[in-house]
């Protein structure tokens, strides 16, 4: 059981809207957004990584084991980054470094 | 027609048979398992007399350093999945071989290459910043071949990585007709666990060696606190990796230790799911401990209480094998042969271990023996007393399938004992060191610590013994020991199906499993094969 | 003829070519996972020290080119798309589109490198290499210096993976050139395709994170 060949048109509205979100992600960057500067930059690229890999990848077409791998990727590098930063964002120091 | 009857030098240099990439990683570990030997054996020279008149303090450096490196990365992280993993996983699942054949012997070649890189290092002149490389020590301080010694790592990494893959897939895709997941030995739940870690830890320790090696070549790094860098983050990015990595040389020991405690009681293993899942929740945990490891660093008191808390629930899983394994054992039928004195030997070393294990993730005590010999203790009792016992005890019971041939069983129990005594009276006093304020890595100390480092030096040398005399009977029973039938162990698993040693492709006819694993009755002394119908 | 094909395609370990290909796919997808670590671990380093220098980074980010960055990205993303058609060509027996398809593939890849290789270029010339040779005006000299070691750490290990790319894209070429891959084996374009994929993922990552910090 292969994944069905898709057709020309759906990579080409993809692509374009991959485009779209790249104008986006810049144009974005010179709006006046105080803090919420990076979670918007990370959200647009979650949605362009969630493209690629949904019609580009073609994940869906692999069944939950290739889902399990994608989903074990992303949670372990959320352990990493949330364990980590429980300890630079409890530190006493005024930097939260070595200064 | 078996696996062995093709000698030349080609067939076993490019052999992709899981069962010659087993044997071939075995002699490669040997190898480094010997040097970093005779470098422990220096140092435990040394510290027989409170002064440090043996060797200097650098070379002392650069002996722990070495003895470290080596036995983590070149002989313990390899031992039981490379060795034992690689010859009896693909059989245990009834399959002909491991999903990437090919794959599997570039990991070999491609662990030689680390370890020639590592062996470089130390020709010419090795290491000192010892085998966890601390920054700003290793980044920017240390003199000596950290460079090479960090890229061998970083190679034997990925010898590990891909190794991990292999089995992953392997376990998914290729088990034979009836094998569902929990109809799986132990054996395969340990493996595929470890593999887990593998390949979601160790890309973590090559990013950061690749880090220290960049930041020397540059003479400035992210570790560097005169650009404002942490050198702590350096021990957040290794310990993320090494404390899974310990989960690496414990795991697939368990998971032997299970076919061995099932096999020689003659009984069903209590509570299998318990002990699968076990597997599984230990392989998630480890990686959400690390930080015990920094109790002592300017990591935050906060991140130290929840790392500590932390560290207290992995040891759950752990716990609940051994209760397993000892319910297992109660009302078996036991035999103690040569590989069912290595599991117990295990239960009840590993199990000292893990407890004082414990003792460290509590922050008050920790504080107090951090960098002493209680910690030095603490991790040979599980990694020594626990992992390497569970790879001889596992050699000896494949022993008959990879060679065909049996080992003397007299001299099997007399090494097995001679072990066990020579490792507890070297690590015991350890244990009283450390908590008396003994350093590690020092090669001198005040005299009054003397006492024990002798019985410790005393411990090592019957431990050499106790290491040295199976390589010595298993080599000799190669050419003169008895012929092995195909099941000499009178076991339940589908590698006990094939003739010993097993033909090229494992399986003439790629078997149905029609059975749950150890189906065993002490009572009436008869067990059903995986191939027959029965309990499950 | 096409069943003596049809039986090279399965390896002997294998039961099924449906066994195979779903092996052969599962194993990428895990050895993306460890990439993701991989580079995950250079990501946290960079995320402590933007959370510790805010102000470093966003006056260092500044030095960057947006106009350079936006096209990497812009022709990373092209080259995925050259990559999945390329896929569907072999997969419809298209040989020479397939062939044309991995070239353009390799050719924006190529792009990329030239286009960043260039970057480079310029900030070893306005002396943004850390190293002895470092220079940035204002007091957040050394915070400036770390932003850049991460730039080039992450770049760099993403350029590197860029190159295999592109040599991996060669060889399916003359693969498929040689009709060693067809309609009825084309895992190995599959399973590249993935690899390319991933590498612009990141690539879609690291822009903002580098090159748009502190713009308003």
């Amino acid at each position: 059981m292969s994944a069905p060949i898709v057709a020309i048109k759906v990579y080409l509205k993809v692509w374009g809207a991959l485009l779209l979100l790249l104008a986006l992600t810049v144009a974005a960057a010179y709006v006046p957004m105080g803090e919420f500067h990076l979670p918007v930059a990370l959200a647009i690229s979650v949605t362009k990584a969630f493209l690629i890999v949904f019609v580009f990848m073609e994940i869906k077409w692999g069944g939950r084991l290739l889902h399990l791998a994608a989903i074990a990727a992303l949670l372990w590098l959320a352990i990493f980054f949330v364990l980590t930063f429980n300890d630079y964002l409890t530190r006493d120091l005024p930097s939260a470094l070595v200064r | 027609m078996s696996y062995l009857t093709k000698q030349t030098l080609r067939s076993w240099f490019f052999a992709t048979d899981h069962k010659r990439i087993g044997i071939l990683y075995l002699i490669t570990i040997l190898f480094f398992f010997t040097i970093a030997s005779v470098a422990a054996a220096m140092m435990r020279i040394e510290l027989i007399t409170p002064q440090g008149d043996f060797v200097t303090n650098e070379t002392y450096n650069k002996l722990f350093t070495l003895h470290g490196v080596l036995m983590v990365w070149f002989f313990l992280i390899p031992s039981i999945p490379a060795v034992l993993g690689n010859f009896v996983l693909p059989l245990m699942l009834g399959a002909r071989d491991v999903a990437f054949p090919r794959l599997n012997l570039l990991s070999w070649y491609i662990f030689i290459a680390g370890g020639t890189l590592a062996l470089w290092s130390l020709l010419h002149g090795g290491v000192d910043t010892g085998w966890t490389f601390y920054t700003p020590y290793s980044s920017t301080y240390a003199n000596g071949h950290v460079v090479s010694m960090a890229m061998g790592i970083f190679v034997a990494g990925l010898s590990s990585i891909l190794t991990g893959l292999n089995f992953i897939v392997t376990t998914h895709k290729m088990r034979a007709p009836g094998l569902t997941w929990f109809r799986l030995p132990l054996f395969v739940w340990s493996l595929y666990a470890t593999a887990l870690i593998m390949v979601l830890a160790t890309p973590v320790l090559a990013i950061t060696l690749g880090l220290v090696c960049l930041e020397r070549f540059w003479g400035v790094g992210i570790f560097d606190p005169r650009l404002g860098g942490d050198p702590v983050l350096f021990q957040h990015l290794f310990w993320f990796y090494s404390h899974p990595a310990v989960y690496i040389m414990i795991l697939p020991g368990m998971g032997v230790v299970s076919e061995l405690i099932t096999c020689f009681a003659r009984k069903r293993v209590f509570g299998y799911s318990w002990i699968a899942c076990s597997s599984m929740a230990i392989a998630l945990l480890g990686f959400v401990v690390w930080g015990h490891h920094m109790f002592v660093t300017s990591q935050s008191v906060f991140a130290g209480i929840v790392f500590s808390l932390l560290s207290y629930m992995v040891s759950v899983p752990s716990a609940i094998k051994v209760f397993n394994w000892t319910a297992t054992l109660h009302k078996g039928s036991i035999t103690f042969d040569t590989p069912m004195l290595y599991a117990l030997g295990f239960i009840g070393l590993f199990t000292i271990g893990g407890l004082t294990g414990l003792f460290l993730a509590a922050l008050g005590f920790d504080v107090h023996v951090t960098d002493t010999y209680f910690v030095v203790a603490h991790f040979h009792y599980i990694m020594v007393g626990g992992m390497v016992m569970a790879f001889m005890g596992g050699l000896h019971f494949w022993w008959p399938k990879i060679t065909g041939r049996t080992f003397p069983e007299l001299t099997g129990k007399i090494a097995a004992w001679t072990t066990f005594l020579g490792f507890n009276l070297t690590f015991f006093p350890q244990f009283i060191l450390g908590y008396l304020g003994m350093p590690r890595r020092y090669h001198a100390y005040p005299p009054e610590f003397q006492f024990f480092h002798v019985l410790s030096t005393a411990g090592a040398s019957i431990l050499a013994v106790g290491y040295f005399m199976p390589f010595c009977y298993l080599l000799w029973s190669l050419k003169w020991g008895s012929v092995a039938t195909s099941n000499p162990w009178k076991a339940t698993g589908l590698e006990w199906q094939t003739p010993s040693p097993p033909p090229e492709h494992n399986f003439a006819e790629v078997p149905t499993v029609l059975n749950g694993p150890y189906d065993y009755d002490a009572a009436k002394n008869t067990f059903c094969p995986q191939t027959e119908e029965g309990y499950v | 003829m096409s069943d003596r094909r049809a039986e090279s395609a399965l390896s002997d370990q294998f039961e099924s070519v449906e066994q195979q290909h779903g092996a052969d796919l599962f194993g990428m997808w895990i050895f993306l996972a460890t990439e993701v670590m991989f580079f995950g671990g250079l990501l946290v380093a960079y995320a402590v020290y933007r959370h510790a220098y805010p102000h470093g980074f966003d006056l260092a980010s500044h030095r960057l080119s947006v106009v350079f960055g936006t096209v990497d990205t812009a022709v990373l993303l092209c080259s995925s798309l050259t990559m999945v058609l390329a896929v569907r060509a072999l997969r419809l027996g298209q040989r020479l589109p397939s062939i044309a398809l991995l070239l353009a593939t390799a050719t924006l890849g190529c792009g990329f490198l030239v286009l960043h290789g260039t970057e480079y270029y310029h900030e070893w010339q306005e002396h943004l290499v850390p190293g002895r040779y470092f220079q940035f005006e204002g007091p957040h000299l050394t915070e400036a210096q770390l932003f850049f070691w991460l730039y080039f750490a992450l770049t760099g290990l993403h350029s590197f993976h860029v190159i295999i790319g592109v040599v991996l894209m060669l060889v399916l070429a003359a693969s498929v050139f040689e009709r060693r891959l067809d309609a009825e084996r084309y895992i190995a374009l599959e399973v590249s395709g993935l690899y390319w994929h991933f590498v612009d993922i990141v690539w879609v990552f690291l822009f903002p994170l580098l090159y748009l910090i502190g713009l308003r």
